[in-house]
This record gives structure tokens, sequence and C-alpha cells, in this order.
């Protein structure tokens, strides 16, 4: 008798790096330079209590005399501020590592709840069909007829004016989260339709309702499963628009409050100083959040093409 | 004991300002335990009435009148999660190609224990152990290491076995085959028809086999249904059918069979097409295809009629008879 030897099966990591996307993640130069440059702007911003030299939000370690330093190598700089002070003598290094958390967090939330909103609607929509369908996608072209900043600026300027500047700025970033969220739910909605119109044809779909499954373990345990290539991609655009849509309403005032910066209230602030020679307190954070936006949207790009079911053969 | 008993059964689909017949009136019965073929033409509403029996039709088709009776029960009345307790527990379908009836993202372990857990109370453990029972049932080779695989490691054979073992898993009363091996490799196809006769007749299911496929159905039924255009136009014992077809679009059939020509010679076929459902014709719906149609056929609709051995909607089946009689004894 031989015994089979049984191969152990091989950790997730190992099969994620052998699969069809890591293969082609490895092959591709500019999907690994984004994520690396991403991973270490998140993990910066995730431990931006332990990495920053100051506390931007602890008014005691401010000194209004430290402000508008330029960065240490332009002459005439302070060598403790890395990027210089802006103009409220805040360490910049510091406040851009606290706002790109913030920044990063609201992308994130918003976008969870964009996707949540978004996909529960295109999957009843879809599935259900019929009428149903027609107004749950006619209320998203409405939504989607009144641009995400209209829509934005105007609540937030309602919601600034009802609970006082005071109060506003204490739930900034829920009320941020929540509009962001709910204005770009077409989005997904329209996507997760689509597919799940194109997957609830297929023959799986009858082999789960043969079996007795009722409609809500078919929706997703079996057809959200299948339909989650176009969500990753539509994932990765949704919250480059979310850090966008963020920096652009914290830039026009109805966003994070200069006490607590995001990247868009930092560019906002120091936009009045740019003429003044001080323009590092808008470049340098300008320039991250670029970065960020252009390494996420590039990752998306790759995502894109190798989740894209044209590209697969067999 | 009668397991099913379908009676005048009428399928409509409904269209922009009409609505077309795809089953016109089917009645047949199914014994516990008993095969049943049924043959026909793609189009022909074999399909259908294999769903219909499910109560699984999609939109626009619906179940416009008639009765189906499952166990003493009326499916065609029932509710959503009564008929939802029956699927899959009490009545299994098995269809046609293997690599897409399973998800492509769970594993054949997950797809198993969800389908026992979704109607029975059993722990995770107790039903991976049911799974691999049944997988053993239809000679999976190693099956506890096939519950961690996706369908897309399996061949098709294997595949389709999976299918049928998930079919069995609630021990059904009745198993419909949608054209179960249409889509496999002529090796695979006999191997597969043999594994579900074997279940069948060990468990005591109920099969209804729905094909294309007359020597199939000569294997592996007791009796046999074969429609035209929505209708039932014959019906009886298996052996019977293949034998001693008497409606002459079940003569059709037989004889264009490729083994029913000399080699060299052209195959004999029915000539023509079936006709849309949009657009059956008056009288017998087979006579613009049939030779020995005469003026009646195609004004007056035949009632089905017990000949000889079988049941058959046919108004010239004895002259049929006595033509082919004598074309024997000359």
């Amino acid at each position: 008798m031989s015994t089979l030897e049984t191969i152990p099966p091989p950790s997730l990591w190992v099969r994620l790096w052998d699969s069809n996307m890591g293969y082609s993640f490895r092959r591709n130069p500019v999907a690994v330079v984004s994520l690396i440059i991403f991973v270490a702007v998140a993990l910066m911003a995730i431990f931006a209590p332990l990495v920053a030299p100051f506390d931007p939000y602890d008014p005691a370690q401010i000194d209004i005399m430290n402000s508008e330093y330029p960065p240490i190598w332009i002459e005439g700089a302070d060598p403790s501020f890395l990027f210089g002070t802006d103009d409220q003598g805040r360490d910049l290094w510091s406040t851009i590592l606290y706002g790109t958390r913030l920044s990063l967090l609201i992308g994130l939330c918003a976008v969870a709840l964009q996707a949540f909103l978004g996909i529960t609607i295109g999957l009843i929509a879809g599935y259900v069909g019929g009428r149903l369908d027609s107004l749950l996608m006619r209320l998203a072209d409405i939504q989607l007829s009144f641009s995400t900043l209209m829509v934005a600026i105007i609540f937030l300027a309602v919601t600034q004016a009802m609970f006082g500047s005071e109060t506003f700025n204490q739930y900034a970033i829920y009320f941020l989260i929540v509009v962001i969220g709910v204005a770009e739910w077409p989005q997904y909605a329209r996507t997760v339709r689509a597919t799940v119109l194109a997957e609830k044809k297929k023959e799986y779909v009858d082999g789960a309702r043969v079996l007795g499954f009722g409609p809500l373990r078919i929706m997703v345990r079996h057809i959200l499963p299948n339909s989650m290539s176009p969500i990753f991609v539509i994932s990765t655009v949704q919250v480059a628009n979310a850090i966008i849509s963020e920096a652009s309403l914290s830039f026009l005032g109805l966003g994070m409050p200069p006490s607590q910066p995001s990247l868009g209230s930092l560019i906002s602030s120091g936009f009045d100083y740019i003429f003044s020679g001080s323009w590092w307190i808008t470049a340098i954070p300008g320039v991250v959040l670029v970065v960020l936006v252009l390494v996420i949207n590039l990752l998306g790009d790759w995502m894109r093409d190798v989740l894209n079911p044209k590209s697969f053969k067999g | 004991m009668t397991l099913l008993s379908v009676r005048d059964l009428t399928v409509k689909f409904a269209t922009r300002d009409s609505s077309v017949t795809a089953l016109n009136r089917i009645s047949f019965d199914l014994a516990k335990g008993e095969r049943l073929g049924i043959v026909g033409e793609s189009g022909a509403g074999k399909s259908i009435t294999g769903f219909s029996l499910m109560n699984l039709l999609s939109r626009p088709g619906f179940i416009d009148n008639g009765t189906i009776l499952f166990q003493g029960d009326d499916i065609v009345k029932m509710s959503e999660s009564q008929m939802r307790s029956i699927r899959g527990n009490q009545m299994a379908m098995i269809f046609q190609d293997p690599m897409v009836t399973l998800n492509p993202v769970l594993t054949i372990g997950q797809q198993m224990v969800e389908t026992l857990r979704a109607h029975r109370k059993l722990s995770q453990k107790e039903a991976e152990q049911i799974a691999i029972v049944k997988l053993r049932e239809v000679y999976i080779p190693s099956p506890e290491d096939r519950l961690g695989q996706y369908p897309h490691e399996l061949s098709g054979g294997m595949r389709q076995r999976i299918v049928i073992a998930i079919a069995l898993l609630l021990d059904p009363q009745l198993i419909i085959a949608d054209e179960p091996t249409t889509a496999l490799d002529v090796t695979i196809q006999a191997d597969i028809m043999e594994l579900l006769l074997e279940l069948c007749q060990s468990n005591k299911v109920g099969l209804i086999l729905i094909t294309h496929d007359l020597g199939v159905v000569s294997q592996m039924t007791e009796r046999t249904l074969v429609m035209y255009a929505g209708k039932i136009i014959e019906a009886g014992r298996t052996r019977e059918i293949i034998n001693d077809p008497q409606h002459p679009y079940t003569q059709g059939l037989i004889n264009a069979l490729p083994q029913q020509t000399q080699p060299g010679n052209p195959l004999k076929q029915i000539p023509g097409n079936m006709p849309s459902l949009a657009a059956i014709p008056n009288g017998c719906a087979f006579n613009p295809r049939c030779e020995y149609a005469l003026d009646h056929c195609r004004t007056t609709a035949p009632e089905i009629v017990q000949y000889a051995h079988v049941e058959v909607a046919c108004h010239e089946v004895s002259r049929l008879h006595s033509d082919k009689s004598e074309e024997r004894s000359a």
C-alpha cells in the first residue's frame, strides 16, 4: 500500500501571489509603484500620531511666532519643521499627515456608504426587475442629473446655517461622509444592476432556484459574489473621487474646519498666502493630494484591465 | 401509487398584444419510482413542461390552466414559500450543462452544505458528512478532497456527477433531468445515464427524462411521451412506442435516427420545421409535414385515442397502421 502524500493547501498569500491577478501585478511596474506609494502614504497616515513630530490638534504645541517658516531646503528655515509651518505656526509635515488621515478616512467611509446603498439598490433593481427596477433607476437618473458638488454644497451650507458653525465643525466629518456617500450611490447601483441583469440569466441562478433557495439568498450569496469584479474596479475610482470631493468641499469652506484640517482645508488655508511668498502651505498638501488620487486611479486602471471579462478566454 | 398527476396543463407566454400557447392541455401521470421520457424536437415544450412542474416559469411565461398534483397537493395553487420547501427537497432538477449550473465562486462543499442546511436543521459537520456520502454514491473518487474544490477544477463528467449528487442530497421523490447529457462527451454520456438509472432504481426515485434522443429514452424509461408543438401526440410504454410507433411524427423521429439508414443512403428527415408557437396550423399541428394528411386533418384537431398499445392523437392512425402492415407483408 502506498500512502498518498497530501500537499497542504497553499496559504492565502501564496494563492494570491500565484493567481492571475498576482502575475499581472508583478508584470506591471506602474501598478507595483502605485501600490507601494499608496501603502506608504496610507501607513504613514494611519500611524500619523506616531510618525508626526507635533500634534497639530494640540493648541499648546502651536506657537504663532513659528508661523510661515519655509521648508528646510530653503534659506531661513527652522530645522525642526521639515516642510515648514503654516500661517498659524503648525508644523506642515505633521498637519499633512493628520490631514491625509482625515481625507482617506472620509474617502473610504463615504465609499463604504455609497457601496452599501448602491449595491443594495442595484441588486434589488436588477433581480426583481419590472416596475421597481424602473422606479429605482429613474431615481438614480435624477440623482445623477444633479452634480455631486452641487448637492453637497447645498446640503452642507444648509446644515451649517441650521446648526451653526460651532456644531457643524464638530460633526463636519460625519456630514461629509454622509453627503458624499449619498450623492454618489447611483454609480454603484447602475454598475451592479447591469452585472446582475447579466448574471441572473446564467444557469447557476436557475440551479439555485430549483434547489428551493429564496430570492434574498440567491441575491446575496449567489449573484453578488459573481458580480464582484466591476464593484472592485468602481470602488477604487470612487475612493479617488470621494477624496477629491472632500478636498473640494473643504477648499470651499464647507468641509473640515481649519482647526482640524484635511488636505482640502490645508490647501484652502494656504491659498491666502500664496502670493505673499508662502507657496508651500498650498503646494505641498496639493502635491500629496494629487499623488494620492493619481496612484489610486492608476491602481483602478490596472484592476479594470485585469478584471475585464473580455481579457479572459475560457 | 401516483406521485405526480398533471391534468390539462396549459402554459402561455404573454407577448405584446396577446399570448402564445406553449403547452396545450397536457395530461399525464407518474407513479412512484417510475421513469418517464419526454421526447420531441426543440421548441416542442419539453423544457417548459419541466419548469412548470417546478412552478419556476419565468416571465413572460405563466400557467394558464390545469392542475399539477404532486403527492396529492396542487403545485399550481401553492404559495411561493410552500413551493420553495418542495424544490430541491422533494423535487430536484438536473440541467443540460454542468459547466454553468454550478456556481463558479462557491466550492462544491459550500454548495452542497448550503443546499442541505437550507432545508434541514443540520450542523456544518453533519451536512459535510451527508455530502461526502452522496458524492461517494455518484462514484466521485476521494470525495473529502472534492468538497474544497471549485467547479472549474473538475471535468465535465465529474461536474455532472456532482450536479446529480446535489439533486439527490435531500432524497427527493422526483428528479427532472432536462437533457442531462447533451453537453457532455459521448464517452461520458453513457456513464452518466447508467449512473442516473442505477440511482433512480436503487432509491425508488421517480424520473422525468427530457431529451431528444430516442436511444437514451429506450434505455432509461418505462413510459414515453412524444410532444409536438406544445401537445402530447403519443404516449405509452417506451417499448411499444419505439418498436411500433403509431403517430406519423413518432415514426418520422425514429426513421430519422442515423442507425435506421443504410450506409451511403441519405438520412431520412421529416420535411419542414416545427411551426412557430405563434402560428400553429389549424387542425392537427403536424399536418403540413405529414404525408398522410387529409382534408379533415387540416380543419379539426385530433383527440387522444387509445390505439393498439398506446394513446395517440391522429385521425388517420388506423389507415396508417394498415398501410404499414401491408408494407411489411409485401
